[in-house]
């Protein structure tokens, strides 16, 4: 089953009088439980091509269906319906609110999706072990090292179930061991859950950890291997 | 709910001087208008309250051609027999005190000097006088029998360099348009406190007034005080008559309540100019407060939080910053209107037309105070808008770009 489709997708950005073509005529599909890579130099659209893909943004043309629903004409609170309860997001700084310790920050999304206290705590203390992080959970994100912070974004991402979690480089401001237990954390969690995972990437010992690779050139899709891949583990 | 009271008294503790001193800002801007409300319905009040004692009492009976602009002494618009009447009401249970007057206009001349004035013929024995009796400063009270002494507010004896013993002259207008001459000697110096009313006022026991304004057995007024100023209507209607008209305290002094209404209409302006001024020190710290995390909100957005709870949470912090300044400014402003309720603020010899205390004493309503605070607590709500409208409409993507 098809958790995304792009149909020729082009995303035009306008500074002034000046036009840049972030995409160009984009498309592809990605199955539900894929591990996909979206890779590239920078100012190649990965990220343009997550935005759309995350409904975070609109595409200047074509269509973006997920879960066979067209999202490219969906007004604010709609594309907001459709993160809250389909996608979730992993960015490489650690996006987390300080304010709000782990837990909390894991409950936002529970929170926003309605659940009631018990649901969340339950849900909360799954996701905390899954991630190993569960003596973490009091704790604020200042007092969290970067890899713990992204495993929490990671446990945030998978908080509502979603179908597709859109990962911008996830370990981008890691280092090596943390970035690998990122990526082992991740990809644990796709064969566990099964949720699909699609990440931009330009790392490549980020890239070996993906079963499907997409690269991306000056806003076009130049490669798309979705031959299935072992991952490095296996 | 909870949740974001909590995220927004968080964010507000991340930088904690800033948003104390957005709230300290409030609240003294809170204290001030509970101090000028204090102070306004105090000045009111208190002119009000020493215009009954001293001048207008709760009621006054006159005769039906009485204009009191003119002082007229002509015994058709006086009203004869006041002892009688004057009985007569104070039987009635709801009335302290009602005592005859005569008023005359005279001059008091000593050596070359002389000052115009108002010349009150009272009764010294009656409760009614207490406040002038209470006020004498120098000498002696004047009493029924006294056919050669007067009482002279203190101002106008510094004035006229007089004490009391001292022999002045007072010409007095009469019944028949001539004026009457005799000297008197002072008894003694009073002060009420109001300067409006003490530089101006002799008194004269009555029947020595009625001797010299050739008003034999006639008085201008009936002041009448009641036990409360509510029963004034019911006491009215029921002394209403053919022969005499009956002035309320609200009748004869119209130009207080009209005065403390104009007061009222421009300290609503100054209300709301003081008002906008904290609440653009509310807008500019969550303009601030936005700024900082716009990428936080980006993140939010991210994660499905729509527009109107983003608004929400930044109005949640408005709201606590309100609350918080509120509290400040009760504290604050009841403290100094503590201060002025006890001590006063000396304003000094004020009054020409209304009779002003020499101090004015805050007086703070509940009414005032709730109404300033929900005024406050509502502007404070309002001025949320914009940076929380700011928040809300942010493009997630431009939000997640920020700062990076």
């Amino acid at each position: 089953m098809e958790v995304i489709k792009i149909e020729n997708i082009t995303r035009i950005f306008k500074t002034g009088k000046v036009e840049t073509q972030a995409l160009r005529g984009v498309s592809l599909s990605i199955e539900s439980g894929e591990f996909t890579a979206l890779v590239g130099p920078s100012g190649s659209g990965k990220t343009t091509l997550l935005q759309l893909i995350g409904c975070l943004d609109q595409p200047t043309s074509g269509h973006v269906f997920i879960n066979g629903k067209d999202v490219s004409q969906l007004n604010r609170n709609q594309r907001a319906d459709m993160r809250r309860g389909t996608i979730g997001f992993i960015f490489q700084f650690f996006a987390l609110i300080p304010t709000l310790t782990a837990y909390e920050n894991i409950e936002m999304p529970l929170l926003l999706n309605g659940h009631s206290a018990s649901e969340r705590r339950e849900r909360i203390m799954q996701l905390l072990e899954s991630v190993d992080l569960t003596g973490r959970a009091a704790h604020r994100p200042d007092q969290l090292s970067g890899g713990e912070q992204q495993r929490v974004a990671i446990a945030r991402a998978l908080a509502s179930k979603p179908a597709l979690i859109l990962a911008d480089e996830p370990t981008a401001n890691l280092d090596t061991p943390n970035g690998k237990q990122v990526m082992e954390t991740m990809t644990r969690l796709n064969q566990e859950t099964g949720v699909t995972f699609v990440f931009a990437t330009h790392d490549p010992r980020v890239i070996q950890y993906a079963r499907r690779v997409i690269t991306l050139r000056d806003g076009s899709i130049v490669e798309n291997s979705a031959e299935e891949k072992t991952s490095p583990g296996e | 709910m909870i949740q974001l009271f909590k995220m927004a008294f968080r964010d507000l503790g991340r930088n904690r001087r800033r948003s104390f001193f957005s709230s300290l800002a409030l609240g003294m801007g809170l204290a001030l208008l509970l101090l000028m409300a204090a102070f306004i319905r105090g000045e009111m009040n208190g002119a009000m309250d020493l215009t009954i004692r001293l001048q207008s009492g709760h009621l006054q009976i006159r005769a039906q051609s009485y204009d009191e602009s003119k002082t007229s002494l002509k015994w058709q618009d006086l009203i004869e027999n006041p002892e009688t009447v004057a009985g007569q009401i104070t039987a009635l249970p709801p009335v302290i005190a009602a005592t005859p007057r005569l008023f005359a206009s005279g001059i008091v001349s000593i050596r070359d000097e002389s000052a115009g004035v108002r010349v009150f013929g009272i009764d010294p024995l009656s409760e009614a006088n207490a406040p002038y009796r209470a006020g004498l400063m120098s000498g002696e009270f004047l009493t029924a029998g006294d056919r050669e002494g007067l009482l002279i507010g203190q101002p106008l004896a510094e004035k006229l360099g007089l004490k009391a013993g001292d022999q002045v002259s007072l010409s007095v207008n009469t019944s028949n348009g001539d004026v009457a001459e005799q000297p008197f000697t002072i008894r003694g110096v009073y002060s009420t406190q109001t300067n409006g009313f003490d530089s101006v006022t002799v008194f004269l026991p009555l029947a020595k007034a009625q001797a010299i304004a050739q008003a034999e057995n006639h008085a201008s007024t009936i002041f009448v005080l009641l036990k409360d100023r509510a029963q004034t209507e019911a006491v009215a209607a029921a002394l209403q008559s053919s022969n005499y008209k009956v002035l309320t305290w609200t009748k004869m002094n119209e130009i207080i309540i009209q005065t403390e209404e104009l007061a009222n209409s421009y300290m609503s302006i100054f209300y709301l100019i003081v008002l906008a001024i904290t609440a653009t020190v509310i807008v500019n710290t969550l303009i601030m407060s936005v700024f900082e995390r716009t990428r936080e909100i980006g993140i939010l957005t991210a994660i499905g939080m729509k527009g109107r709870r983003i608004m929400a949470m930044f109005l949640a912090e408005s709201t606590l910053l309100a609350v918080g300044g509120i509290l400040m400014g009760l504290v604050l402003g009841f403290l100094v209107v503590a201060y002025f309720t006890k001590y006063g603020f000396y304003i000094g010899n004020m009054g020409v037309t209304m009779l002003f205390g020499n101090t004015i004493y805050a007086e703070l309503t509940l009414e005032d105070t709730v109404r300033l605070t929900i005024l406050t607590f509502v502007i404070t709500l309002l001025a949320g808008f914009y940076p929380a409208m700011l928040a809300a409409r942010m493009e997630p993507v431009e939000a997640l770009r920020a700062g990076q």
